[in-house]
């Protein structure tokens, strides 16, 4: 399946872009979109550090399951206030 | 009330939202911009939110902040977009029938905005700029704590 992954501040700049459009086995999960994206952008996060995920507006643990329409999203460290 | 906006931030009409005359106590908390990092001279500071699912988790935050001290009048509010130096960033307003209960609401609200709330700050120097909480130690202060969203991340604003 193909989801639109969508990036937000630090994550957005690196990419270049806000919106990757990106192709996972059925049954991908969290960790594997991640993985993928690590592939595709390297100096996206350091590899010691977790990236953050929210999966329809939520912040969804590595091993939640993706399912096709997802509205997936990575999240950089927060620093609002 | 909880509101995003580009718009200054207004302190009074956020604080007039939470008085009652059941109420003996508002406590307001005003988050300002900072014009300095490790020495270094801020110029602007540049915020981005990921609207729907801040919205979503400042109700989160308040619902969590009226339940756990039985309040009934929490209200927020959180400046997106350019914000020039000693601006306001953040109200959070609470009204309670005691002082006790708004101040540990208040102090709270804002520790549970500045991790679970998806809106980050960009502080912009005279050379540069730079995510806070991301670049200033390439995410050191992250572990994984993924079922609160984030960890604490550090703050440098405020």
């Amino acid at each position: 399946m193909e989801l639109n992954v969508r990036l937000f501040a630090l994550y957005r700049e690196r990419a270049g872009r806000s919106i990757v459009p990106v192709v996972v086995p059925d049954g991908a999960t969290v960790a594997d979109l991640t993985d993928e994206m690590r592939r595709r952008f390297p100096n996206l996060a350091p590899p010691e550090v977790n990236i953050v995920v929210a999966v329809n507006t939520d912040y969804a643990d590595a091993s939640v399951v993706l399912q096709p329409g997802d509205d997936v999203c990575l999240i950089p460290p927060v620093s609002g206030g | 009330m909880i509101e995003l906006t580009t718009d200054t931030l207004d302190p009074e009409k956020v604080t007039a939202s939470v008085r009652r005359d059941t109420n003996g106590s508002v406590v307001t908390f005003l988050g300002t911009t900072r014009d300095n990092f490790e020495g270094k001279k801020v110029l602007t500071l540049e915020y981005e939110a990921f609207d729907e699912m801040a919205l979503k988790k400042l109700e989160e935050v308040r619902q969590e902040l009226m339940a756990e001290f039985g309040l009934e009048q929490v209200a927020i509010s959180h400046r997106i977009g350019t914000v020039g130096i000693g601006e306001i960033s953040l109200v959070v307003a609470v009204g309670s029938p005691h002082r006790k209960d708004g101040f540990a609401a208040c102090h709270q609200a804002v520790d549970r905005i500045k991790e679970v709330v998806p809106i980050w700050k960009k502080e912009v120097y005279e050379d540069g700029s730079r995510w806070v909480a991301c670049e200033d130690h390439e995410f050191s202060h992250q572990d994984s704590g993924q079922d609160l969203g984030q960890s604490a991340a550090e703050s440098h604003t405020h």
